[in-house]
């Protein structure tokens, strides 16, 4: 073990920035990561064994204790229940004879609850050993479990065919689907590999590729929509001897699956952007990191960098460019929704707990091992690369006046085409859910958990910064959905799993606010819950990023926009309930004491 | 008008938050001439002789006697005040919640470090004592609560401050080193 566990320290240059790396190919050659794993690194990475063991338990996907021989992730997201996640689950159990969160007594199966995998058009899913399994069935679950027993290999439990697209590359070779049902000109076929960096970067300044992207208006497609072109500025005249480019494919989000699609489909035209906004800031490497759902994925996107360097698109020199040097690597998460925001993904990239951190400093001043960083969105490098191909005035075509360019939409839930939709911003809602053949709508989700859920009195609106703004998660909920107790729930479940802890707020509100969700649908609400719910849920605002103050969204926009759920639950004429029972919460000392409960006074 | 009566009690907490009433110091004559005192510690009656216009209570729920204190407070007086971390929040007995209570009790009575004289592991069940609850629970999770003043303890102006609110009608005045993340 020790020589193995040497060797991949090695492989990193024994660099405790590269700990991530280090723990996940320890994590896939043993399973788990065992306490003499752990003090190897902090032998040979020179930190202490409490610094490594924190990043470890972190994450999702690493462990301290034995997940099988063959580790089943199965996705828990809203979507995939609805489409029958439920009987998955009791199949799986049934089958194994253990629950979820735990390993068969051999140690070959485990079973494990995770968050949206990115296939929410093809639920359910689930994850296993890096490969993906989508649309299973108990019929199905039975298969692969035999098969495993069996002792199949990986490749053996698959039988269905290879899904559309590029997922039949060789190096991929997935049942994954892209399910592209829309194209605009990040996905349209005109692309052509390498014009920009070799045909026009000859030819313009830095400072001009910046300022015609400027000229367009692009505003980040992460979600936040800050303007692109000034992000590039700021870090361009930024002091630090080093730059780096950070293309954020972390696609946390429940519900958005569009940064797959794009890096499975068109991953040449991300790269060439994230170079070419190297080029723009004077970038020195380029970092993509991408969430550790979609590892299958890295055979494939190892073989792009390598025809794109054959190619001189990426390494020294790049279109001939003197002095233009850009490489990009890979680094992988290893599960947190947490490092989708910008500064935990800086943590987690060098190594550590993915906590966001303070701001300022920004990442364009300070980033990546302190260094000026520019962190963008996948579709954000890509649509780049259009703009300077063709200019920012041609771009400002397409869209709104505040809302620029196109946007790709990860549409799913309750439609005939669940998929992705590359649509002109200023789309309206109505018109969208036509598009996708969804009838009978009562809801949707815009942005995921953390957006909006809107009604149908609200379907006129419009995507956009300036009125729905998402980074592309729209999720569709029919008629026949419970929204509070299968949707909503379900949200608040997600957010109390991926807080980091470090704020209090976000670390504590979710649970309280969740909880008199529960005691609302158990029918013991009152109206003044409703109040405090509203009230209550401002804390939130004071959480250091995102994903804190968004937090309650669930319950403050399905409250706002779907009240009378929330009031037909309600006791009616009772003013005050805590749903406190004095005679069940006496049972357990009294019968660890042995005595049995009496009440005098009152109950 | 007669003067405004109070009631006071102590559940699950430390009587810090009584200790800092009496930190009003000389002005506690004052208040005796403001109000009268009912079912409290301060003047020491055990039962509620009359109803009373304000209730203070100290400490969470831990046992089914708290929960009984409680529920007879909130219904004797018109307006109830949780006063002090332990009350609102649970405070530092709501350190158990965390632990199921069977393992509290064994620790406290057969399995703490401490623990050398209980042989027989002998477990507390007369029926006279109260009966543990699974948690700590703050007051305002079994019964209405009207007003929630803070500290660990409160202090003693902010107490003044606000029994002079209530009585007076004033609005109180909540100055940021009152309500501020401790």
């Amino acid at each position: 073990m020790e020589k193995i566990v040497r060797q991949i320290i090695e492989k990193y240059g024994s660099d405790p920035n590269r700990l991530m790396d280090i723990l996940i190919d320890i994590q896939e050659q043993y399973g788990y990561i065992s306490r003499d794993a752990v003090a190897l690194m902090a032998q040979h990475l020179n930190m202490s064994q409490v610094d490594v063991e924190q990043t470890i338990t972190f994450y999702h996907f690493l462990s301290t204790r034995h997940r099988g021989k063959y580790a089943i992730y199965l996705n828990n997201s809203a979507v995939a229940y609805m489409f029958g996640r439920q009987a998955i689950k009791d199949a799986f159990e049934k089958e194994l004879g253990i629950k979820f969160g735990q390993v068969t007594e051999d140690g070959a199966i485990g079973l494990f609850d995770t968050a949206c995998i990115g296939m929410n058009d093809q639920e359910p899913a689930a994850i296993i050993n890096n490969k993906v399994f989508t649309k299973l069935t108990p019929y199905r679950v039975r298969e692969i479990i035999r098969h495993m027993r069996e002792g199949k290999s990986l490749d053996e439990l698959m039988n269905e065919s290879y899904g559309d697209g590029k997922n039949q590359h060789p190096y991929l070779q997935t049942m994954v689907s892209s399910n592209i049902r829309r194209k605009g000109m990040i996905l349209s076929d005109d692309y052509v590999m390498g014009k920009v960096l070799k045909t026009i970067l000859p030819n313009i300044s830095p400072e001009a590729v910046i300022a015609e992207i400027k000229h367009s208006h692009i505003r980040g497609r992460g979600g936040a929509g800050f303007p692109t072109g000034f992000k590039w500025e700021f870090c361009r005249k930024a002091k630090g001897p080093k730059h780096y480019v950070v293309c954020n494919a972390d696609e946390g989000e429940p519900g958005t699956f569009k940064d797959r699609v794009i890096l499975t489909e068109k991953p040449e035209l991300v790269f060439e952007g994230m170079a070419l906004a190297g080029y723009a800031i004077g970038g020195d490497e380029g970092i993509l990191y991408l969430r550790y759902e979609y590892r299958y994925m890295k055979d494939y996107l190892e073989s792009v960098l390598k025809t794109m360097k054959e190619q001189n698109l990426l390494g020294d020199n790049i279109g001939g460019i003197d002095g233009f040097n850009f490489d990009i690597r890979i680094q992988f998460g290893a599960g947190a929704y947490v490092c989708g925001e910008e500064s935990a993904l800086l943590e987690s990239l060098e190594g550590k707990r993915g906590e966001p951190r303070d701001k300022p400093p920004f990442p364009v001043e300070k980033g990546y091992l302190n260094q000026p960083t520019i962190i963008n969105n996948v579709e954000t490098f890509a649509t780049a690369v259009r703009i300077i191909e063709n200019g920012g005035e041609w771009f400002t075509q397409f869209g709104t006046e505040d809302s620029t360019g196109t946007k790709i939409l990860s549409i799913s839930g309750d439609c005939m085409f669940p998929g992705v939709y590359e649509v002109n911003w200023g789309f309206n809602v109505s018109d969208m859910l036509d598009m996708v053949g969804a009838y009978d709508v009562q809801a949707v989700q815009v942005g995921g958990p953390s957006g909006t859920l809107i009604g149908p009195d609200e379907f006129h609106r419009t995507l956009g910064y300036s009125d729905l703004s998402t980074g592309g998660s729209m999720i569709i909920f029919g008629t026949q959905r419970n929204l509070l107790k299968d949707v909503v729930l379900n949200f608040m479940e997600f957010f109390i799993d991926e807080s980091c802890g470090s704020c209090s707020t976000c670390r504590n509100m979710p649970q309280v606010m969740r909880n008199k969700l529960i005691k609302i649908l158990n029918g013991n609400g009152v109206k003044k819950d409703l109040s405090d719910l509203k009230e209550w849920s401002k804390v939130l605002l004071a959480s250091r990023c995102g994903l804190g103050q968004t937090a309650g969204n669930p319950i403050v926009s399905s409250l706002k926009n779907f009240r009378p759920l929330y009031e037909e639950l309600l006791q009616k004429e009772v003013e005050f309930d805590e749903g406190f029972d004095l005679v069940a919460s006496v049972q357990g000392s009294c019968k660890y004491v042995g005595r049995v409960p009496k009440f005098h006074h009152h109950n | 008008m007669s003067k405004p009566i109070i009631a006071t009690t102590s559940l699950a907490g430390c009587f810090g938050c009584h200790m800092s009433i009496l930190d009003i110091d000389e002005r506690i004559l004052q208040l005796i001439e403001l109000v009268e005192f009912n079912k409290s510690p301060i003047d020491d009656i055990k039962t509620f002789t009359k109803p009373v216009d304000i209730g203070i209570i100290e400490g969470g729920c831990c046992n089914s006697e708290n929960v009984e204190v409680l529920k007879s407070f909130r219904k004797n007086c018109k307006i109830l005040i949780s006063l002090g971390e332990c009350a609102i929040m649970g405070g530092l007995p709501a350190l158990r919640n965390g632990i199921p209570v069977e393992e509290c009790i064994h620790e406290a009575y057969i399995g703490g470090p401490t623990v050398q004289l209980n042989k027989d592991h002998i477990l507390p069940n007369d029926d006279e004592l109260p009966m543990l609850l699974d948690k700590v629970y703050p007051c305002h999770e079994i019964v209405k609560i009207d007003y929630f003043l803070p500290g660990c303890p409160p202090r003693a102006d902010l107490i003044w401050d606000a029994l002079v609110a209530l009585i007076t009608g004033d609005p109180l005045k909540l100055p940021y080193e009152v309500v501020k993340f401790d």
